[in-house]
């Protein structure tokens, strides 16, 4: 029994390096050493394929419109629904139970469900091709999810503390500040961790409202990418490599917060 | 002022951004669907329940619904098996049993661009390391076009799809078997149980909230993906992989058929939430507490 499990965690563990260094490897041979021998060992560290890829300034380009667009929507959200789960917490059952009930609402409704009118929203009201348009859908359709996360942490906070900062004097928005936030600061580190995943790897929502080849994020500019390169998997594949490496450099300092917003954000079902 | 009041402004300006991105558009899209927009006129006629008549005679609609079960059932079954006996493994607290779920997480962080392209270039027929690996191995027979036959690219995707979340799973699971007190296994060996009748008796009771979770999460989201299969297969060969989303995605914005495309996606949005109660229906019954 012991044995047994020691076998399928080694052979899962080959089932998830072994792609990977795969990945890693093709990256780092000639195309035509590729094609002589794509399971191969590399013969040497050839860098060419990312000096090719980095030549020019639309691959930082793309970087730098995924980190915009990662980053205020994050932030944006946080706060947002940050302002909105304390408001639940701290309202009586009546209200608070009607927005908890208004944004669970929305985690039935998929992404697939709501697209198409929210591309014409965009295109009458001239927000396509541009980030803060993406930006804002993105806020929009993650509050349900963000709302419900931070409300189930906010529950977890001890009373006594908002109690005696009320009776103290302090408003609302000094509770929030003052308070909660920094209280919450582990959990909203959490939820940005499981958003900012959902944010840098989205591909529906820019596919639909942003075209323009200087408003690509970089799941975009893989799949362009593709067309250019075809089967030309090397190149392909430090593309995959160069937008994957941010996330993975995150996780590996951040893992504790990616796991439990992982955990967290996968309640909601 | 009155405490709800002073909190309205806490409200204010998500909601306002919920209810116009979100809320309002849900809501137009029920009314497409009982148009004939195509998406860019300027007008369009109300033609009732047209599309939801010609959607049910669709072939490639039903195919898509087909497939769309076909798909879940497999990654249902695949990623919540594989990962509860993965997890099983890694509940004792030390640094093997951390890298190790560090280590199966990681394909939870990559784009499913980057997953789906990982995976073509995998199952390539004759650049890829499957077919390369079957071949060294002697097992040539094996072979396959893993996406190219019709039979086999579903569930080509789905391994995929597997190999994406297990991961988070993992992390559920385990959360999920660490709340278990460790004195009521303890108290069960004690009493002479063996490792299979304390799983059983103990473990998999106590388990199943867990288990529950991890089952629902799976269905809703092998259910609604769309990502890898519109990134290794864009539904083809002979939409033997076409689902529900990229059926909608395509009808929408490849046809500019939106209101057919919108009533599509409100089937789906019922499918969803058909799922939704059932599953509420029949996992709650199982609950244990201790």
């Amino acid at each position: 029994m012991r044995g047994l499990g020691r076998i399928a965690l080694a052979a899962y563990a080959s089932v998830i390096l072994l792609p990977l260094m795969l990945l890693v490897f093709t990256t780092m041979k000639t195309t035509p050493e590729f094609y002589a021998d794509p399971l191969g060992l590399p013969r040497r560290w050839d860098f060419s394929h990312y000096r090719e890829l980095f030549d020019g300034q639309t691959m930082w380009r793309y970087f730098g419109n995924s980190a915009v667009v990662t980053l205020s929507t994050v932030a944006l959200e946080l706060l947002l629904a940050g302002m909105i789960a304390y408001g639940i917490l701290r309202s009586g059952r009546k209200l608070g139970g009607f927005m908890f009930a208004l944004f669970a609402a929305g985690l039935m409704v998929p992404s697939q469900v709501n697209m198409i009118p929210i591309y014409s929203l965009l295109r009458k009201l001239g927000w396509t091709n541009s980030l803060t348009g993406l930006v804002l859908v993105s806020a929009a359709v993650l509050l349900p999810l963000s709302v419900f996360m931070l409300s189930g942490f906010m529950r977890t906070l001890p009373k006594e503390m908002l109690e005696a900062g009320a009776i103290d004097g302090a408003g609302e928005a000094t509770l929030l500040v003052r308070i909660v936030f920094p209280l919450c600061a582990p959990y909203l580190a959490s939820t940005a961790a499981f958003l900012f995943v959902i944010v840098w790897n989205d591909l529906l929502f820019p596919m639909l409202l942003v075209g323009g080849k200087d408003k690509l994020t970089l799941p975009l500019a893989l799949l362009q990418f593709r067309g250019e390169f075809v089967t030309d998997y090397p190149m392909l594949l430090t593309g995959v490599v160069v937008s994957t490496v941010p996330m993975i450099v995150l996780f590996v300092f951040l893992q504790r917060y990616f796991i439990s917003g992982a955990l967290a954000g996968s309640l909601k079902g | 002022m009155k405490p709800g009041k002073r909190l309205i402004l806490f409200f204010l300006p998500g909601t306002v951004l919920y209810l116009a991105l979100f809320v309002y558009p849900t809501l137009t899209g029920l009314y497409y669907s009982i148009t004939d927009w195509d998406g860019l006129s300027p007008s369009y006629r109300y033609v009732g329940a047209d599309n939801y008549a010609r959607l049910a005679e669709d072939i490639v609609f039903r195919k898509s619904f087909a497939n769309n079960l076909k798909f879940m059932l497999a990654v249902v079954l695949v990623q919540t098996a594989v990962s509860l006996a993965l997890a099983l493994q890694l509940t004792k607290k030390n640094k093997r049993t951390v890298a190790l779920r560090a280590l199966f997480f990681v394909p939870t962080v990559l784009s499913s661009v980057s997953v789906g392209f990982i995976w073509t270039f995998i199952y390539d027929p004759s650049l890829g390391a499957l077919n390369g690996l079957l071949e060294k191995l002697g097992l040539g027979a094996l072979t396959q076009n893993w996406l190219g036959d019709m039979n086999l690219a579903i569930f080509s995707v789905a391994a995929v799809q597997a190999w994406a979340h297990i991961g988070q799973m993992i992390v559920l699971y385990v959360a999920g078997l660490q709340a278990i007190p460790p004195e009521l296994l303890e108290a069960a060996r004690l009493d002479g149980g063996t490792r299979g009748q304390v799983f059983r008796k103990v473990t998999w009771p106590l388990l199943a909230p867990a288990a529950a979770i991890v089952v629902s999460y799976t269905t809703i989201q092998s259910f609604k993906a769309f990502d890898l299969v519109f990134t290794m297969t864009g539904g083809g060969p002979a939409y033997s992989t076409e689902i529900l989303s990229t059926f909608i995605y395509g009808a929408a914005f490849t046809n500019g058929t939106f209101g057919f495309a919108s009533a599509a996606s409100v089937v789906f949005l019922a499918l969803i939430s058909l799922i939704t109660y059932l599953q509420f229906r029949l996992l709650r019954a199982d609950r244990v507490s201790y």
